[in-house]
């Protein structure tokens, strides 16, 4: 990869000039929160904080509009009506600039989901080509960060398009897509020169801040074993609240509702992030539910990003380790201990 | 896969039967006679049916693919989207987006007896599969039903269950837990629950037996056919999940790392009992 450099007064122009034809999510203080908004009304970048919510909204928006829909009476027989639909495709181009590597790894979970051999959503791989993410690597870590156990790093070009490093007076920037290279063909980038050595010393200085990877390989193996454990699991979600934080701040949770919302005779189908820590998520009609319990649906998420999901694409972890669900919950639940306890218990299991 | 595995194709209510109390048949086709002419699918498939405004649920084709003048789905009137269908009626427009998921194992099954086990609305699944069978019947063997209910009242296709009692290459038994006074003349009106009347039956275990209905009806049917020494992988289940996207995308009808609506809702019950224990 090709190291180039651009300072941090360049930097800001060039934000400026993709702004012309793209809206441009940059991490903002919103409230004390760092949260993606799009680039302008004097809004400055804020980059020495992991953004708390993920990058994920610039792809798989909070709620997007699916079709239209609208009814009309027969004028012949007004008992009667009709009904078109519209579909209704994003077309707006994007850059997400300033994500940390884990956030932006989390697309790479969607991509293995919304467009395969098998399925190409529409809507996720519209925005999901038009979207450009210019990833920020880390050079500090937080007790929460766990990157580095889930096959990532501080430094993961995972998913991303550039890869900036922080350096003195800017940051180097290097392309990993195609895409990528076009973006450092602007006027702002320089020959990286001496910078690039200085960005690969962040990059392994933060990598030794994270310290030694514990092993999650068996997690598939581990959870299966404890799958009927109820005590276990009503254990590890005690303290749970139900929220779902977790799942609307995670950057690899995809699941999602679809609902109507009319107003007279028109109206919209929107797709929204649902979250699977809700009784609602699987309430039948019949009143029916498979997961009744807190335990049962932490059982679900877990599993999912450490036994399903690796299971049904690829061996990946549908965990990118930014620790957003444990810094965020109210509850202090942390996933990584609850692997490390399944991995603890069946071993426990195993040798009686 | 469709361009846009979302949205939904129109199509206009032609029939509605009003089968029982609570549960309606629609016969529906595509607005677009091109759509109709070239829609295709395979008995156990499944559909999304919109009421714009309210929303989309998931019912089985149950149709057969041999008789394509119309799509057929039975609704049981239980939360909001089906009160809503409820209240449609024939030239009223519906949402369709079909086919969806796995189907029943038609090519595997030829040569075989087949015994359908069918309680409540979970006989609309095999009335798809029967109807295909009974259009191909020189490729199958014995066809024997038990279809059951709570009451004789809240029997389904009354009109295909006559047709198939006056046919002598299909053996028909229905049971129900309450009769009437009018329950029990004709010697295929039998009370008592599925499981123990199938055992009273004794089907041949060398074929293949397909069941659906509600859950606890499976599980005891399941372990009726266990015992009546049916093989595992030639007992053949549809399950439900609440879904919402039908595509594998949503999330939400996981069985373990199995989706109902991709990888289902056909399932052999040895398939079912590699999965975890979370029906």
């Amino acid at each position: 990869m090709a190291c180039k450099f651009i300072s941090h007064e360049d930097t800001n122009q060039w934000l400026e000039a993709l702004a012309k034809d793209h809206v441009v999510f940059i991490p903002v203080d919103d409230g004390g929160s760092v949260t993606f908004r799009p680039y302008g009304e004097g809004r400055k970048p804020v980059l020495d904080r992991m953004p708390v919510r993920s990058p994920k909204e610039a792809v798989f928006p909070q709620n997007e509009t699916l079709l239209t829909y609208k009814y009309d009476k027969d004028p012949e027989d007004p008992e009667r009506t009709s009904v078109r639909i519209k579909e209704t495709l994003p077309k707006e181009r994007a850059v997400v600039f300033g994500a940390r590597p884990c956030g932006t790894r989390g697309m790479t979970v969607f991509d293995s989901v919304f467009v395969n051999d098998r399925i190409r959503d529409p809507y996720y791989a519209t925005r999901r080509e038009n979207t450009l993410y210019v990833t920020l690597a880390c050079h500090e870590v937080e007790s929460t960060c766990f990157c580095h156990e889930v096959g990532s790093g501080p430094a993961d070009t995972a998913g991303s398009d550039v890869l900036l490093t922080p350096v003195q007076g800017g940051y180097t920037a290097e392309a990993v897509t195609e895409r990528g290279e076009k973006m450092l063909e602007a006027s702002f980038f320089a020959d990286g020169g001496d910078k690039c050595a200085e960005a690969e010393a962040v990059k392994k200085a933060t990598r030794e801040m994270l310290g030694e990877a514990h092993d999650f390989s068996n997690a598939p193996e581990a959870l299966l074993a404890v799958f009927d454990d109820d005590e276990f699991w009503d254990d590890q979600a005690a303290a749970c609240l139900s929220c779902g934080a977790c799942t609307y701040l995670c950057p690899t949770c995809y699941c999602f509702n679809i609902t109507d919302e009319s107003t007279g005779t028109t109206g919209k189908r929107l797709r929204s992030w649902d979250t699977c820590m809700s009784f609602q998520y699987t309430l039948e009609g019949s009143g029916h539910n498979p997961r009744t319990t807190k335990g049962k649906r932490l059982k679900n998420r877990v599993n999912h990003k450490f036994a399903y999901f690796p299971d049904t694409y690829d061996q990946h972890l549908a965990c990118c380790g930014c620790g957003r669900c444990i810094k965020s919950c109210p509850a202090s639940i942390d996933i990584r201990s609850i692997v490390k306890a399944a991995q603890a218990r069946s071993a426990q299991k195993e040798s009686k | 896969m469709k361009a846009n595995p979302v949205l939904p194709d129109m199509a206009t209510i032609m029939e509605v039967v009003e089968e029982t109390s609570n549960i309606k048949t629609f016969r529906v086709r595509f607005d677009d006679e091109n759509v109709m002419k070239n829609f295709t699918f395979e008995p156990g498939q499944v559909g999304q049916l919109s009421v714009f405004g309210i929303g989309e649920s998931t019912f089985v084709i149950n149709s057969s693919p041999t008789r394509m003048d119309y799509l057929q789905f039975s609704v049981m009137r239980v939360g909001e989207v089906t009160s809503r269908i409820h209240q449609l009626k024939a030239g009223d427009s519906v949402g369709v987006r079909a086919p969806l998921g796995n189907a029943f194992p038609t090519e595997e099954m030829k040569g075989q007896d087949v015994t359908f086990i069918g309680g409540g609305i979970g006989m609309a699944p095999l009335r798809t599969l029967l109807v295909y069978l009974l259009d191909n019947r020189d490729d199958y063997g014995k066809i024997t039903l038990l279809y059951g209910a709570r009451t004789p009242q809240d029997l389904s296709y009354q009109e295909d269950i006559a047709e198939w009692l006056g046919r002598d290459d299909i053996d028909v038994v229905l049971t129900v837990d309450n009769p009437d006074e009018e329950w029990g003349k004709n010697p295929h009106e039998k009370t008592g629950l599925i499981p123990n009347v199938l055992k009273e039956i004794n089907p041949d275990n060398s074929g293949y037996a397909v069941t659906c209905g509600p859950p606890i009806m499976i599980k005891f049917t399941l372990m009726a056919l266990n015992e009546l020494g049916f093989k595992d992988d030639k007992i053949i289940t549809t399950l439900e999940k609440r879904m919402k996207c039908g595509v594998g995308l949503c999330g939400r009808c996981n069985i373990g790392d199995k989706y109902v609506c991709v990888d289902g809702p056909v399932f052999k019950y040895s398939e079912l009992q590699e999965l975890p224990n979370e029906l």
